[in-house]
This record gives structure tokens, sequence and C-alpha cells, in this order.
């Protein structure tokens, strides 16, 4: 008899199996976590978690008999029943269980539920998008530095003697200075042992002892391995860059912006969030919200609460603007804007808000997203919308004129996140975002 | 239960806590009871300990310690996981596999109760029947087991290798759709050796790699002369070994255009279902010999005083709650409990050896009061399938007292019928009822490859011989049809023929994925 302790074994013995369980069942799962992230708010919308789906195309079909013709059961229990009674039929149409036992995918069930881990969930989520110029990195302090090889060195500890190297230098240093070879030497000695036993040719024998002489000379001068040589592995402390970047939310909360809206806005936020936090160690995430005035908000007030009054967009430019300046030097973070509005613009701010955003933020920023949202059923006469909005306008003028910002319209919650994946699908390096 | 006071220090363990040392004093008193008083005989055991994270991998792959890797074996740990972690399903507390020495999986969570009642119940209840029983010795081979499923893995992952991923989970997909029909039922073959199929796989591979010549494949093929084609039906059968039921057997041998290596993969997902086909014949006597067994030992060893009677209590809760069998109009009820009625069919067993009735000695003549229950058990745990044990030690007290009911469901009526009862007329008409249903020949489909129309177009065709009106669920068998189609490369028929008649009821016709 033998026990045995397999606790601790490798873990995880599985995972092959569910890697290719979930390549498999790629597509319906994806669709499941999109549906699932709807759900929650920015923060939490990564946090991994259950998710259904349906059972097509993840089914093991085998051969087993389907319903009609006749069963018999034999069941435990019975009360009154006599042979020949007759007994109505249960509703549902089966009696009793028995029989066959049903597929072993638990019989009937059109929907699977499992758990997604954090990293699948995302894996899943953001898959084939990239970052926009993910340039700008901040070296936090304290960090320790990697150390990577770099070469050789001359001097160092002998821990670290590049062995291989030094030896190639000592062989090729040999050859060049035409040490001779031990075998050499060892020749000649055989050669001027056996000339002395037989004793004849003295002349040949003094030449071979002088030849060997000076061999021996030779290789007294010429070390087996000199000093210069030796090599040591050389390492470079590389400063492991930590990147943080922050988002900036900015929206449009004046009346005209209905919660659909709002609710449109914030999933595009949540993908963006989603999507940094992939690729930073940190993120932070800024709210603000303008009318014709702005302030930065924390995340409940900003798409719960209501306010009233005009529209100024320059306002939320200049609140940003404020923000960078007091907490976030662009040298130090890199940073992210996306902007949700309903396109309305105070007439005369049109201008002020182009060169807030030429001069001052857009050169700030790692990306600049506009996405205007349009209440569900505006496109009614396809062709002809209400016409551009001022804000539209106004951007227009700019990605013309080769800013670096991307625009999109929405109007459906659907759409969201197509648009999100247009705007940052991976594309070639110099190809622009093509307009809505 | 009897009050029973104990020596003191004779207790095997005290408390819920356990080490090793005490899993192998449970095991050392188990072994006592069950070799010298129930003279039972087994594999060598060994004992693993593993946590729950691993007991759901082992669920995963089908109990088996190692398996080749598949998408299904990752979507029912997931599956197991899901219910698992929201608490709906329990673990189980023990694996036990059939192999030589006897691999039982205890989980780290049991209490020290919980595997005393584990170790009685698989390392000697379960461990005696692989190693008896004649479906499990004639069609498994427990010491090859092991060595045979990690060659399964390593060639499935070569495979992987060189063939792509793609292509070896789409013939294992096919392959496992076929599982229910690859095994034998029928006729009586010797056990397999599995150490021989390693060997028996690389002689073919250099065989095929000595005689290969590239030559060959330049020659133009070679005209059949069209009175070979119209040869007889009956020799061509023959030489197909048809009809045939295993038709993953079928497809391995005579598949026109499988690779060698989707061959091997074919033979591997058969052996593998020829190796659990006995537990499936034998889940309600195998369930019965352990529960069974594990009872016997624990009040022994309780009687003995080597086990509290807190311990006992747990002992009897968890027994208890295991052999229960709600009635059939119970809303827990899910059809015959294999624990209780094989438990209650081997303790009926006891009492007519013991104290028979007139009616038992009736029923059993052979054995009825012949005072020694044990040989008689072991003669039927070493003999017999459930089916066959049903009909053979069903006795009519047992029905009585399950008060057992035979119903027939058909689906032309309005309503069901009362067939038999457990009286009189009906004890043995309810007998071969209870028997059928544990019959998997007879609840399974039983398809057969009829023929192949080697002539014409290569089409192969399949017989459903449909048992009482019961026809295939048809969008799954189309399903599985597909991948047969897939296998086979050319169309495939499903004919689902009424035996009596020979009329064809329903036919189900399936061509081959394209470029496949």
């Amino acid at each position: 008899m033998q026990i045995l302790d397999r606790r601790l074994n490798p873990r995880g013995r599985s995972l092959p199996n569910r890697q290719r369980f979930l390549r498999r069942a790629k597509a319906q799962v994806q669709e499941a976590v999109r549906d699932a992230s709807a759900k929650r708010d920015i923060r939490g919308a990564d946090a991994g978690g259950e998710v259904t789906i349906p059972l097509h195309g993840i089914r093991e079909p085998n051969f087993h008999l389907g319903s009609g013709g006749v069963r018999d059961h034999v069941l435990p229990g019975n009360k009154e029943y006599r042979a020949g009674d007759e007994i109505q039929r249960p509703p549902g149409g089966e009696g009793g269980g028995g029989g066959s036992e049903g597929s072993p995918d638990g019989g009937g069930e059109d929907t699977f539920r499992f758990v997604l881990s954090r990293e699948e969930f995302l894996d899943l989520f953001l898959e084939d998008l990239e970052l926009p110029d993910l340039a700008k990195r901040r070296l936090v302090d304290g960090e320790n530095p990697q150390w990577q090889r770099a070469g050789y060195q001359v001097a160092g500890s002998p821990a670290n003697l590049a062995l291989s190297k030094t030896m190639r230098n000592s062989l090729s240093r040999r050859i060049a200075l035409r040490r001779p070879k031990p075998a050499e030497v060892l020749a000649l000695e055989e050669e001027i042992a056996r000339l002395e036993a037989a004793g004849s040719q003295p002349e040949t024998l003094a030449a071979l002892r002088l030849k060997l002489e000076h061999a021996l000379h030779r290789t007294r001068r010429i070390p087996w391995i000199d000093p210069i040589d030796v090599r040591y592995r050389r390492f470079e402390p590389i400063p492991r860059p930590v990147a943080q970047a922050v988002m900036f939310c900015l929206m449009d909360v004046s009346g005209s912006m209905t919660e659909d809206m709002k609710d449109l806005a914030k999933r595009f936020y949540t993908l963006l969030y989603l999507f940094l936090q992939r690729r930073y160690k940190h993120v932070e995430l800024v709210f603000i919200r303008h009318t014709h005035e702005a302030s930065e908000v924390d995340e409940q007030t900003f798409f719960h609460s209501r306010e009233t009054g005009g529209t100024l967009v320059s306002t939320a430019l200049e609140e940003m603007q404020k923000v960078v300046a007091a907490r976030f030097p662009p040298a130090e973070w890199n940073i992210y804007a996306a902007q949700a509005s309903d396109g309305d613009n105070a007439a005369g701010d049109s201008q002020k808000t182009a060169r807030l955003l030429t001069d001052i933020i857009l050169p700030a920023c790692q990306y600049y997203a506009y996405i205007e949202v349009g209440r569900e059923g505006e496109h009614g006469m396809p062709g002809f919308p209400r016409g551009p909005t001022d804000l539209w306008r106004t951007y227009e003028q700019l990605v013309a004129a080769g800013a670096p910002m991307a625009m999109k319209k929405v109007r459906h919650r659907r759409e969201i996140y197509p648009v999100f994946r247009e705007l940052f699908a991976k594309r070639a390096p110099g190809e622009t975002v093509a307009q809505a | 239960m009897n009050a029973v006071t104990h020596p003191p220090g004779r207790l095997l363990y005290e408390g819920a806590d356990w080490n090793f040392e005490t899993l192998r004093r449970i095991h050392d008193a188990c072994e006592e009871v069950a070799l010298g008083e129930m003279e039972l005989e087994i594999y060598p055991n060994r004992i693993e300990v593993i946590s729950s994270e691993q007991m759901l991998d082992a669920y995963a792959s089908t109990g088996l310690p190692l398996f080749y890797r598949h998408w299904s074996f990752g979507k029912h740990f997931a599956q197991h996981e899901a219910l698992y972690r929201r608490g709906l399903r329990g673990l189980a507390y023990e694996i036990v596999i059939n192999s030589d020495p006897c691999l039982s999986y205890v989980m780290e969570e049991n209490t020290a109760t919980m595997q005393a009642l584990v170790i009685a119940h698989a390392a000697f209840g379960h461990n005696h029947f692989f190693r008896n029983n004649r479906q499990f010795k004639d069609w498994t081979d427990a010491k090859g087991i092991l060595d045979y499923l990690e060659f399964a893995r390593n060639f499935v992952a070569k495979c992987e290798e060189r063939h792509g991923e793609a292509a070896v989970e789409r013939l294992l997909d096919s392959a496992h759709a076929l599982m229910t029909h690859g095994v034998h039922r029928q006729q009586a073959r010797r056990a397999p050796d599995l150490k021989r199929e390693q060997e028996r796989e690389r002689e073919r591979l250099q065989h095929a790699e000595q005689i290969y010549d590239v030559l060959w494949s330049t020659l133009p093929a070679k005209d059949v002369a069209p009175a070979e084609l119209h040869a007889d039906q009956a020799k061509r059968k023959a030489l197909l070994q048809l009809p045939q039921e295993n038709i993953l057997y079928f497809l391995e041998k005579s598949a026109p255009r499988l690779e060698p290596w989707q061959r091997e993969i074919l033979r591997i997902v058969r052996q593998i279902a020829q190796y659990f086909h006995p537990q499936r014949q034998t889940k309600m006597m195998n369930e019965g010999c352990a529960t069974y067994t594990h009872h016997r030992i624990l009040n022994r060893l309780h009687e003995q005083g080597r086990i509290s009677d807190g311990a006992m209590l747990e002992i009897l809760h968890s027994h208890s709650s295991v052999i229960l069998q709600p009635e059939f109009d119970d809303p827990r009820y899910g059809g015959l409990n294999p624990y209780a009625l094989g438990f209650a069919m081997m303790e009926d067993i006891e009492r007519i050896c013991r104290t028979p009735t007139a009616e038992d000695r009736t029923w059993f003549p052979d054995w009825a009061g012949c005072g020694d229950q044990m040989a008689v058990l072991r003669e039927a745990w070493a003999e017999y399938r459930d089916e066959s044990f049903i009909l053979q030690f069903l006795s009519p007290h047992l029905m009585r007292k399950l008060r057992l009911f035979h119903v027939s469901d058909d689906a032309e009526q309005p309503v069901l019928n009362v067939e038999a009862i457990h009286d009189e007329a009906g004890y043995r008409r309810l007998r071969s009822a209870l028997a059928r249903q544990y019959d998997p020949s007879w609840t399974d489909a039983d398809i057969q490859v009829a023929d192949v129309d080697l002539g014409g177009d290569r089409r192969l065709i399949l017989e459903h011989r449909v048992n009482a009106g019961r026809l295939l669920e048809e969008g799954e068998a189309r399903q599985v049809l597909r991948h047969l189609a897939a296998l086979w490369s050319y169309d495939v028929l499903l004919q689902e023929v009424d035996p009596a008649s020979g009329a064809v009821l329903k036919q189900h016709a399936v061509s081959p994925p394209r470029g496949a």
C-alpha cells in the first residue's frame, strides 16, 4: 500500500484544455463578455466573472433515442396502483424519469454558464486593438533597475568571466604570434631522443636541439592565456519605465443631453478605461462636465446629476488645461481625452474651442477622441440628417488640417463597440482615422 | 446501533484531523477486515491525496489521472467549476481508477471519518469488484491502463505537433461523437493488452517506413475489372466484418481515406470507450458492492472499538444519504439510485443466506439459507453484470420493500399503463423489466454498419434496428452523422429499420463536408 501526496503537483493541469475550450467557443464568449461588461460601471467593468453562452457550437452530439415509441419505467414507491391501471400522463409529456439519461450536457438546457478570470475576460474583450502613441513614459523613482547583458568588458568579477570569449581571444593571439603547439614540441623532443639513441647525424641533432630550445623559449615568452585575452560579461542597468496614464472624460451635461446619450457616452468611457488599464500600470480618471461653465466632478455626479445652462465647450477644455497643469505634467503622463457631446455649442465659442484644442490640448495629448451622440431614430431620413452640428463642423476643419484627433458619431448602444474598435483598431502606420 | 464500550487507546483516530499516519492506520485496519473476514481479493492499493481543484481536474477528464488534451474536457471543467463555486454541487469524496495498483483519490478536505469511509468504499469495495468481475477481467487491462493513457496523451500531442491542433481536434470531435458506438458489446474477445498497443503502433510505423517507395505513388491506379465490382455481396460483407456494431472499429479498419495517425487516434478513443464500458454495465453492482463493503468494514471496526461512536454517527449519516431512494412522486426523484438498489440487494442476499423465508427458498433454492453470504456475494460480484444480477438475485421480498411497479409509456396512447406491480402475478415481469433498464445494449440505440456500396459511390449504410418504436433524436443524430461522414469521406446513410417487418421507418442521409 502506498499513500502519495499529490496536492503539491503543479496546478492548472487542465489549463490547456480550458484554453482550447475558450478558443473553440470564442465567438460566443466574446459576445457574452461584451454584454456582461455593458452592465457594469467603469472601474468594475473588467472584474471577470460568470458568463452565459449559448450551447450551440460547443455541443458534443451522440446518438441517443428521442421521445416517442414505447418506454418502460420501473419506479419505486407504489402506493395505490394495481396491474392494469391507467395513469394520466403527467403534464410535460414524459412520465417519470428513467429511460435514457438524456444528453450529458445537462439535457435540454440551451445555455452554458461558466466563470472567466479577469485576464481571460480582458483578452477577449480587447482583442486586436492597439493604443495610439504609447511614447511618453515616466520613469518613476525607486523602481528597481533591471540588468541586461551588454557585450563584454576587460575588467570584472570572476563570476562574470566570459570563458569562451576569453579562450577565443587567447587562441587567436597564440596563432598570430606563432606560439609552438605542444604537439610540435613533443615531436621535436621525440626526434631528438631517437637521434641520440641512434648516435648518428650529429649536425641534424644539433640543429634540432637549437630548434627545440627556440621553441621552448617562445613558449615561455608567449603565455597560454594573457591578461589581455580576458573578457568579462558586461551588464547594464536598464531603468524599468513605469507607464502611467490619465484619462479625461469630458461631457456636455446641459439639458439637451438625455440619459440615453449619457449612457452611450458612459459605455465609450468604460471601453477606453478598460483598454488603458491593459496597457498602463496606473490609470487615473478625471471627469469634467460642462454646460456654459465646467467643473471637475466624481463619477457619480458626472453621469447622474443634471445641470441647466447653455453650452460652452471651450470651458471644459480650459478646465482640462488647468487640471493638466496642476496635476498631470505632460512630460510624465500619457494623456488621453475622450469628449462626448450632442454637438451643440454656443455660436461664438467655436473659434475659441478650435484654438484651445490646436494650441494647447492636442499637443499635450496622446489621443483625443470625440464622439457625437445622437438620439436613436434621429437618422430618420437617410442621407438628409440634421446636417453636421456646430461642434462637428469645427472639429472637421481641425481634422482636415491634420490635427491628431478622431471623431465618430454614435446613435445606438450597439454602435459603441464597433466605433470604439474602429478608433483603436490596429492599422498600418501613417493611416489616419476615417471619418464617419 | 449497540452501545459498545471501548477499551481505551484502541481508536484509530480522534476528531476530524488526520495525517498520513492516520490514513495508513485506517487502511491497515480496513484491510484486516476486508481480507480476513470478507475474504476480498484486491489489487495493491495506492491512495493519493488531492486538493479540490485537482478533483475538478479529474472530473473534467472523465476521472482519469492523465489524458490527452481536448476542448471538451475544458468545457466540462468550466461547467463543474461554475456549479461547485455557486455551491450547487459538492464534489465526490473520492475517485477510484480501475488499475493495478488500484488508484484512489481522496480529497484533502475530508474529515478523518470521511477518509475511513472512502478508503473502505473505494480502496476495498470497488477495488475488489474491479479485480474480480468478469466484465472487467475480460474487457479491461488494469495493469496497462496507466501506461496506455500516457502513450495516448503523448501520441495525440505528437500528432498535434505534426499535423496541427485543428486537424487533431476535428478528428477527436468526430471520434468522441461516435464513442458510444465504439465498443464491442456482444462477441467474446480476449482482454486487450494495452502494453502491446504501444509497441504495435511503433512496429507498424516502422514497417510502413521501410516499405515506402516513392515510385509506387507515380504508378497510375489500377483499373478495377467490372466483374470484381460485382463481387459477391456476402463475401464483401465478410471481408469487411459486416454487420459491425463497433463503428469506430469499422472506421479504423476500413475507412478509405484516413491517414495512419488518424486510425491510431480512432483506436485510442475506442480503447478508452471499451475501458469504460464495463463500468456502464455494472454501475449498480459496483456501487452496491462498495457500499456493502464499507458498511460491513466500518461496522466491524466500530464493534472492535476502533472507531468512536461519534465518528460512527457521521458515517451513518453519510451512508444513509448515499443510499437514499426517494419515491417516484417525490420531487427529489431522479431515477433509481444505484447505491440504494445495489446496497439493498446485497443486504437482501445476506438476509436470504441467513434467515430465509419459505418464499426465498422457492425462489432461490440453490443458496437460500446456506449461511455463508460472503461466498454468494463474491460469486455474484465476480460473474454477473447489472442486468443478469437483477434477473438472478432480485427477490420478491425486496420488490415489495421498494414497492416497485412497472409503467409502460406508449407515446401513441393518451394514458400510461401499469403493467406489473409487486405482487405474485407481477414479480417476474417486474424483474425482467427492471433488468432491461440496466442493460446498455437495450437502452442504447442499436446501430450497426450494414453495408458499403463499394461498386458505386462508396456510400456507407448504417442500420438502426428500432426497438419498440423509439427513433433517434433527429437533430443530434444528423450532427453525429456529419462527423461520421467526415471520417468516412463519402456519403453516409442511416436507415431506421423496424426489425420485425424490415420496413424502413426513417432515413438520414449526410454528405461529407467539402474540402475534407
